[in-house]
């Protein structure tokens, strides 16, 4: 049943991979930033053994892929993409796609596999890790390489955020890890870059797929995609009323940002799940995070403490929140928002008018 | 319709004590919980049996205390307990583990359904579900939201991405993980409660699995923890209160925070 491809560090070709994410043709931005983690380790690898290359390429399944966006994956630092293109590699189905890409892993022997902890990344990655008998590390927050031995060094949170776990893939590979989505930012593009761009035809043997796509449906904002924005504004009990969960709304607005909110407005009925950010919801790591009337249950924490900015509003002092803000204001949401929201607005027009 | 629940056993989450010098969590005093997630997935197991009748069996791989976690699991309704244990399994990652509940799972063959939560609140890594579904070879679908029927051996099932909604039918046997939408966890009845202390829950050792032995434990993990630590919460923690700087002061100076940082 399981193909054991699992091979020795030594007969590895040195290649890191990274898994660029795509819908409908176009490139999720997350496959950019995975390019920044794979140069950190093939920077480390080529430190290592300077005579031994250590390419850094990605690896795109589609049916339809855009090639100005292949062409961007070399400009932000991949040496070579490996585009796989069939009918029925449209969207990420498991089968079809574990398959091919596993035959490719096998074959082409890379050192790292790097994917996203998206849903996508976070369903492939561990079906694909029991086919190639190796291991995966799942939503590191640091990957490093052991100068010693070469191998990859992965840290992620675990128990809630509460400690840092860092795991090894000492003797299986390819390493596998998933990141999460903004951990980093993508490398600056480099329009004169260069790199090869391989095309591959799957077997269409590998296409086949037990489980019938039926449809999709997006949710009824777009604001509603916390995990991929840059930045969140979240509301919790604090704002007091439904009704009231309109100045996080026009507060994101403002800010371009996405909406969130704790478990206890979305169980309220306030907002809806795919709101609701923390152990029970997602997990998000935006470059900015606001947390409105959000006391900051460790179970809240847990979904946004990674986050590089944190702003908190909350009338009480000594909520929890403030223990993980840089930015903190204590009082009422209700008198400081509107003041807040036409500084942000006289602030920006100032700035287009410079 | 028989359904398999795998659920874990994890400490209450919500108040963890670090030993400062060693980095590992204070184990005394913390009690121990079915896995909050897992919740969702006996609930949706109980339902879809309420609908279409059969079985709910539900399945654990821990230490022998985790049986207290799967009697809260038949308390809820659940027909049967297995709680796979031994000290051969201590120290399995989660490429060993997915290798033993897969086991477990095929031993109690015929089933219709495997079903857990999207993830467990201790390890937080969410990779036993897909990894069950390989070692199994079954159709896999994760993060559902929402059961849509059962007809003609397939199931349809809604599940929560990113950006949206994706429907996918699957054909039974299958592995299903699932989510917080799927409906509000049953609390355990009087009755429930009172049949599942009674109960028998069935203990399995390496032998009952038939497992291979170098796949178990450290051994059978290709992953392996080196270091734990605790993470520094490094905050320059700012902090103005409204009532003594007023609201213009403070609006300005998140503004001057916000642009110095680039975040505007």
């Amino acid at each position: 049943m399981t193909e054991n491809a699992n091979t020795q560090a030594a007969q590895t070709t040195r290649e890191v991979w990274t898994l660029a994410e795509q819908e409908e043709g176009r490139l999720r931005p997350v496959s950019y930033e995975l390019l920044a983690w794979g140069k950190r380790i093939t920077d480390k690898l080529k430190g290592i053994d300077p005579e031994r290359p250590a390419p850094l390429c990605s690896v795109v399944l589609g049916a339809n892929v855009d090639r100005t966006d292949v062409q961007e994956l070399i400009q932000h630092g991949a040496d070579k993409v490996y585009v796989v293109e069939a009918d029925g590699l449209e969207r990420c189905l498991v089968e079809p796609y574990a398959a091919v890409l596993g035959n490719l892993l096998t074959e082409r022997k890379p050192e790292v596999m790097i994917a996203a902890a998206t849903s996508m990344g976070r369903t492939l990655m561990p079906y694909l890790a029991i086919r190639l008998t190796t291991g995966l590390t799942a939503d590191c927050t640091g990957l490093d390489v052991d100068e010693e031995t070469g191998n990859l060094v992965q840290t992620r949170p675990a128990i809630g955020g509460n400690i840092l776990a860092t795991i090894v893939t000492a003797h299986h590979r390819p390493q596998m890890a998933t990141v999460r989505p903004h951990s980093i930012r993508p490398l600056e593009r480099d329009e004169g870059r260069t790199g090869e761009v391989v095309e591959i035809e799957p077997d269409a043997r590998l296409l086949a797929s037990k489980v019938e796509w039926v449809g999709f449906r997006s949710v009824e904002q777009d604001d509603a995609n916390v995990q991929d924005a840059e930045k969140v504004v979240s509301g919790g009990r604090g704002l007091k009323r439904a009704e009231n969960f309109e100045v996080v709304r026009d507060l994101a607005q403002s800010l371009g940002a996405a909406v969130g909110a704790s478990r206890d407005a979305v169980d309220r009925g306030w907002v809806s799940y795919p709101h609701q950010v923390g152990l029970s919801g997602k997990t998000v790591t935006p470059r900015l995070y606001v947390a409105l009337g959000i006391s900051g249950a460790i179970q809240h924490l847990a979904g946004m403490k990674t986050a590089d900015c944190i702003v908190a509003i909350n009338s009480d002092p000594d909520a929890q929140i403030f223990q993980v803000a840089d930015f903190g204001v204590v009082g009422d949401l209700f008198e400081f928002l509107p003041v807040l929201k036409e500084e942000i607005e006289r602030r920006k027009s100032e700035e287009e008018q410079a | 319709m028989n359904i398999i629940v795998c659920i874990k056993q994890v400490p209450e989450t919500s108040n963890v004590r670090m030993d400062e010098e060693t980095g590992t969590m204070v184990r005394e005093g913390v009690e121990s919980i079915v896995n909050p997630l897992d919740l969702y997935a006996i609930e949706a197991a109980i339902r879809l049996r309420e609908e279409n009748g059969g079985r709910v069996t539900v399945l654990s791989m821990g230490p022998p205390n985790a049986e207290k976690a799967v009697r809260e699991a038949m308390a809820m309704g659940c027909d049967d307990g297995v709680l796979v244990s031994g000290r051969e399994f201590a120290g399995s990652d989660t490429h060993a583990t997915s290798y033993c509940i897969s086991r477990a799972v095929l031993k109690l063959s015929p089933f219709d359904l495997v079903m857990m939560g999207v993830r467990a609140t201790d390890g937080d890594t969410g990779q036993v579900g897909p990894g069950v579904a390989a070692f199994l070879d079954m159709p896999l679908c994760t993060y559902a939201s929402r059961m849509m029927g059962v007809e003609d051996g397939r199931i349809t099932i809604e599940r929560l991405l990113e950006s949206g909604y994706e429907t996918l039918r699957l054909p039974m046997p299958c592995v299903v993980t699932v989510g917080k939408e799927i409906g509000y966890p049953r609390l355990p009845t009087l009755r429930g409660k009172q049949r599942a202390r009674k109960a028998d829950v069935a203990m399995w050792g390496p032998a009952a699995l038939e497992v291979d032995a170098a796949m178990l434990g450290l051994k059978g993990s290709p992953t392996r923890v080196v270091k734990i630590t605790k993470p520094k919460v490094t905050r320059s923690g700012r902090v103005l209160d409204l009532a003594k700087v007023g609201a213009h002061e403070a609006a300005h100076e998140l503004v001057d925070f916000l642009e110095e940082n680039n975040l505007l």
